[in-house]
């Protein structure tokens, strides 16, 4: 599936079960579910090759690893909404005995999911493992993996940014989702990234740029990406989103990081997104 | 002495051996290391294998996500560092990444303890036992002598889930037998007795038996019990020999708080309450100097367990 048009209604709908599944349950991190809508859509509706039947080693597929398991929200509602597991099981999200923990979690058994992720600067190393087993396996797929912005604060990354680029990872594809915010404010009040472009292409990666809620943007830019795969470089994406993307009121504000919208505050944002593909 | 050694020989080694016989039968085995592999004596499975390690420079954080993705796609990763950077460093690694996330990763750890020697106290960790016992999901193995250590290597690729693999770095006696299996959760009862139980786990066991001897000498009856696995724990070995001996002794190359002789104080107290003794390292960090020399000045030599048990028997 490729179509924009329809990419977007699938967007619209993402949204919806993030706002719900938050509302719902009265905590979560709406803000930067919202942001990583286009991408996920992206991902899993039309650049990866993968299997709803899932398998967790995922020989000759595609994966994707999520390294700021926060906002689970939006990666449930994609998973479920490409066919991983149905999608009223949203409903459970973050509520007692569900497989859908309020971070990703394998314990539970919810398809889909290869790797807890909830404390951060961990994803990036698991997205190299795989992508040495695959090339051990002599597998040609891709390894993608999405890490937040002020996440590159943790020393971790580096360590794997470092050893990526020194073993040629060349078919690893990292983004950042690059929305200049973290708990505690802008990103560039709280501790600043500097330039980050600069600091992956001295690391040795490729660096690529792309605006990270325009779907059509988003698909040239994994494809170009998919373009570069096979070089001698792992390759970094960063992402420039609005945290709480779709929603006025929660647009390019660190404040709906992780708070849920009230019963008002739900209504106004339902009556922003269209329900296209029905709720759960 | 109920055993006898003709040949020292370092833990360490033993795993060295073990994962080259790994890499000759197990295809899937693969190893990482990080910028330790002399110490590790990882060499050999380096010169065999060469697409099957990876070498990681000195980021044990990554090294540990690193073998968590490598699990993932059905691959047996094997760390290799010392203990310190395998268990304190790198916890919330363990915790997420392999724990938590349920993935098939051999943490191998060496230069644990106070035998690690002169480097002193920043290497000489006694807490990653009773760190990792705690990780739901982890088993904690600590194999007292090169042979056992080259056989609970071999013994955990087939294991499935993660493993704490503890061993040292000083030559050490060797007195297994190389032919007996590695019975993962398993104690083996090394010395019947009926006075008292010494139960002890790595290089302590050697110290145990060198206990027994003297305590033998002097005319008791002592049980020895190599209670190789920290976790899970043989419960029914435990209570087996304190229904008869009625007393235990509990010994250790690691701090008191968080060993086993807390995990067995809990079994024994639900179970059959007795006396226990322990000897342990009483929550201090260790300092430079040779292995004995350490062992005597922190209370870990025979004769401190030789103290212990004739205090748990008088306790009866």
């Amino acid at each position: 599936m490729g179509n924009i048009a329809e990419l977007e209604k699938i967007a619209s709908q993402v949204r919806r079960d993030i706002v719900r599944m938050v509302h719902s349950c009265q905590s979560g991190h709406p803000g930067g579910s919202l942001g990583c809508t286009e991408y996920l859509i992206a991902l899993y509706f039309s650049i990866m090759k993968h299997d709803t039947k899932f398998n967790m080693k995922g020989i000759e597929e595609d994966l994707f690893f999520i390294s700021n398991g926060h906002i689970s929200p939006v990666f449930y509602s994609v998973l479920a909404r490409v066919g991983y597991f149905d999608v009223s099981e949203l409903a459970t999200f973050r509520k007692i005995n569900s497989r859908l923990q309020g971070h990703p979690a394998t314990e539970e058994g919810l398809p889909g999911i290869r790797m807890s992720a909830g404390s951060l600067g961990q994803g990036l190393s698991v997205a190299c493992g795989a992508a040495l087993a695959k090339r051990l396996n002599n597998d040609p797929r891709n390894t993608f993996c999405l890490m937040g912005d002020g996440e590159q604060q943790e020393g971790q990354v580096w360590e794997a940014a470092m050893f990526a680029a020194h073993n040629k990872l060349d078919h690893l594809i990292a983004t950042i989702d690059y929305n200049g915010q973290q708990i505690d404010g802008p990103v560039d009040e709280v501790l600043s990234l500097g330039d980050l472009a600069g600091k992956y292409k001295a690391f040795g990666w490729t660096v690529l740029c792309c605006e990270g809620n325009d779907m059509s943007a988003i698909l040239s830019m994994l494809n170009e990406a998919i373009d570069h795969t096979g070089n001698g470089k792992p390759i970094m994406i960063l992402m420039k989103t609005a945290m709480g993307k779709g929603v006025d009121f929660m647009e390019g504000s660190h404040k709906w990081h992780g708070i849920p919208p009230n019963d008002v505050q739900l209504e106004d944002a339902l009556n922003q997104l269209e329900e296209t593909l029905g709720d759960y | 002495m109920r055993y006898q050694y003709t040949e020292k020989k370092d833990t360490r080694s033993g795993f060295g051996d073990g994962l080259t016989a790994l890499g000759r039968s197990h295809p899937g085995v693969v190893a990482l290391c990080a910028d330790l592999v002399g110490s590790l004596k990882m060499a050999n499975f380096i010169k065999e294998n060469p697409s099957r390690f990876f070498q990681m420079g000195i980021s044990e954080a990554n090294m540990m996500g690193t073998a968590a993705g490598l699990a993932t796609a059905g691959k047996i990763p094997f760390t290799g560092t010392f203990a310190n950077f395998s268990t304190g460093r790198v916890y919330d690694q363990l915790r997420q990444s392999i724990a938590y996330s349920e993935k098939n990763v051999k943490v191998c750890a060496s230069h644990a303890g106070l035998t690690l020697g002169e480097d002193g106290a920043t290497h000489q960790i006694l807490e990653d036992v009773g760190m990792v016992k705690m990780l739901p999901n982890f088993t904690v193995i600590v194999p007292c002598d090169y042979h056992q250590t080259k056989a609970a290597t071999i013994a955990i690729a087939d294991h499935e889930g993660p493993v704490y693999l503890r061993f040292g770095r000083p030559s050490w006696p060797i007195f297994t037998n190389p032919e007996e299996p590695f019975v993962i959760g398993k104690a083996q009862k090394m010395i019947s007795g009926s006075d008292v139980t010494i139960m002890a786990y790595g290089h302590m066991v050697w110290k145990a038996i060198e206990a027994e001897a003297i305590l033998a000498a002097e005319g008791f009856s002592v049980e020895v019990i190599n209670m190789h696995t920290i976790k899970p724990l043989d419960v029914s070995a435990i209570l087996d020999s304190v229904n008869k001996t009625r007393c235990i002794v509990t010994a250790e190359e690691h701090n008191i708080n968080g060993g086993l002789g807390e995990s067995v104080a809990r079994v024994v107290g639900q179970n059959h309450p007795c006396p226990q003794e322990f000897v342990a390292v009483n929550d201090t960090f260790g300092e430079s100097g040779t292995p004995d020399q350490l062992l005597e000045k922190y209370g870990l030599s025979a004769k401190n367990i030789v103290t212990a048990a004739k205090r748990a028997i008088e306790r009866k």
